[in-house]
């Protein structure tokens, strides 16, 4: 029994390497170049949104300025998620679209648009952060290990 | 072709070594259907996508409209389904009254779009879930009751919907997300055919001749993106016991048609077969690998029950009955993980059913 074990171990040992020669690979300078281009161009947006708001209220404080303008691309991205294009740009894009916080925003609406079938409750609710979960868990936990990391710091 | 660099590092010779039941088993496994049961019906329905592939014209019917005006798209598969059902029972001069039973399947879980359907249809119903090698044994199936004479007309179909099968899968639809260029695309559509016992008036259908029940065949993929690589060894399997068995070579099949193992599948079944001896040549084709055309980045192609479903139904079908393809082996492959099967670190176990189908013009020598 042992041996017939590790007689398929060692065939999909052989087979697993055999497909890995022959699966095509993403191409790591073309897709960092998209990504590198489409999360520019989002951030270059992001500070456009922030000086206009800024010549417009120059007294307001820098971290208001900062939070309307997520709010502002968040709303953009939940609309351009709505009308289907989203998921085009991000195809090119990958983690040029995915890390900014408007990966984010698509990741929830996206959610929410699709399980909307199934009620409001049952549906969009439960399902709401289907992919965005594991963000917002590691987010608070992590961030909960700084906070005390901190505190301790502080109190030596 | 492939290019890799030890060509002797997967010669199978030493699989055959490996005990029952992973290894390669001489166990017979031939069903032969003396009686000949003959399709007589047949249609198939499919998206928009699918119609601007290089097989397009054969599809007897494209559903524009994703939702098909229906509430969702689970609601939109079924009515896809139904149409395909209704259309074949409608080809093959029948009644849905006539029909004895419906063997069908589909991905979703609980095969939810088949149940549904045939409550609508109102008919004997056998659910089978084969995942994208559900018309392969649909149509074993309904060969066997039909030449055992337990049934003498009896539909069988599949269906797949992207938007139903991503959101069980994968991700939302709208999510962006880039996938591996080694993944596959599911195809959206129906496929039936009515599968009835060999009489006067249809002798001058196509007639399964065969037909081969899969072994599960598992070679350690567990990505699941990579459907390709984790079923073309099941295919092999099947096909290598059919070329074995049977008593037909290679050549003497004008067409030997896989499910939906994409290009990167099919190439992987080719030296796999190459590594048993047997050269696969120009009488080889991927229904995965044909229905999408290179433009349309979709992969490796196309993938789910109705992939090779609607191209049986429509493509191979057609061919049967005009005569330029006398015979032709169908062996669809499916790959039968879950999702949490999947996320817990299992691989994915896969089997692949063939099929014979001949001509009514292909004269006995």
């Amino acid at each position: 029994m042992a041996e017939s074990t590790n007689a398929v171990k060692a065939r999909n040992d052989r087979y697993n390497k055999f497909v890995e020669t022959v699966t095509p690979k993403t191409n790591m300078v073309k897709a960092m170049f998209h990504s590198f281009v489409v999360g520019g161009i989002t951030c270059m947006i992001g500070q456009g949104i922030g000086d206009i708001v800024k010549a417009i209220a120059p007294s307001m404080s820098a971290d208001m300025v900062s939070n309307i303008t997520s709010m502002v691309l968040v709303t953009v991205a939940i609309l351009l998620t709505g009308l289907g294009v989203f998921d085009v740009i991000a195809r090119q894009g990958g983690a040029g679209s995915f890390l900014p916080i408007t990966g984010f925003a698509n990741a929830m609406a996206s959610a929410s648009m699709e399980f909307k079938t199934e009620g409001l409750i049952f549906g969009t609710s439960v399902k709401l952060f289907s992919v965005v979960g594991p963000v917002v868990v590691n987010g608070i936990v992590w961030s909960s290990v700084a906070g005390l990391l901190n505190l301790w710091i502080m109190g030596m | 072709m492939l290019k890799h660099s030890e060509p002797e590092s997967m010669t199978t010779g030493n699989v055959d070594e490996l005990p029952s039941p992973t290894g390669f088993s001489k166990r017979p496994r031939v069903m032969r259907f003396y009686n000949t049961p003959r399709i007589i019906g047949r249609m198939s329905v499919v998206g928009e996508k699918e119609s601007k592939g290089p097989v397009g014209k054969y599809f007897h019917k494209c559903e524009t409209d994703d939702k098909m005006g229906e509430k969702t798209f689970e609601r939109a598969e079924i009515r896809m389904f139904d149409t395909a059902v209704r259309g074949a029972v409608r080809d093959a001069r029948l009644k849905i009254d006539d029909i004895d039973i419906m063997i069908s399947g589909d991905l979703l879980n609980q095969m939810t779009t088949s149940s549904y359907a045939a409550r609508d249809i109102g008919v004997p119903h056998i659910g089978i879930y084969g995942a994208c090698s559900t018309m392969t044994e649909g149509l074993m199936m309904s060969a066997a009751l039909v030449d055992a004479g337990y049934f003498s007309n009896i539909v069988c179909a599949a269906s797949s919907h992207f938007a139903t099968a991503e959101r069980q899968f994968r991700y939302p639809l709208e999510y962006g997300c880039q996938r591996p260029p080694y993944a596959q695309w599911t195809v959206t559509g129906a496929g039936a055919s009515v599968v009835s016992k060999n009489t006067k008036e249809t002798e001058r259908f196509p007639k399964i001749v065969m037909a081969i029940p899969g072994l599960i065949t598992d070679y350690g993929i567990n990505d699941l993106n990579n459907m390709g690589a984790a079923m073309a060894p099941a295919a092999m399997d099947t096909m290598f016991t059919l070329l074995t068995q049977s008593g037909f070579n290679a050549d003497d099949f004008d067409m030997i048609v896989t499910g939906d193992l994409g290009k990167l599948g099919s190439d992987i079944l080719r030296q796999l077969m190459l590594d048993r001896g047997i050269k696969l040549g120009q009488n080889y084709i991927d229904c995965g690998n044909i229905i999408y055309d290179v433009e349309q980045k979709c992969y490796q192609g196309g993938s789910g029950c109705a992939c090779s479903a609607t191209i049986f139904n429509a493509f191979i079908m057609e061919k049967l009955l005009s005569g330029e393809y006398k015979r032709i082996a169908y062996l669809a492959t499916g790959a039968l993980m879950s999702t949490q099967s999947c996320y817990q670190g299992e691989t994915i176990p896969c089997i692949s059913h063939a099929v014979v189908v001949e001509s009514p013009f292909l004269e006995e020598k």
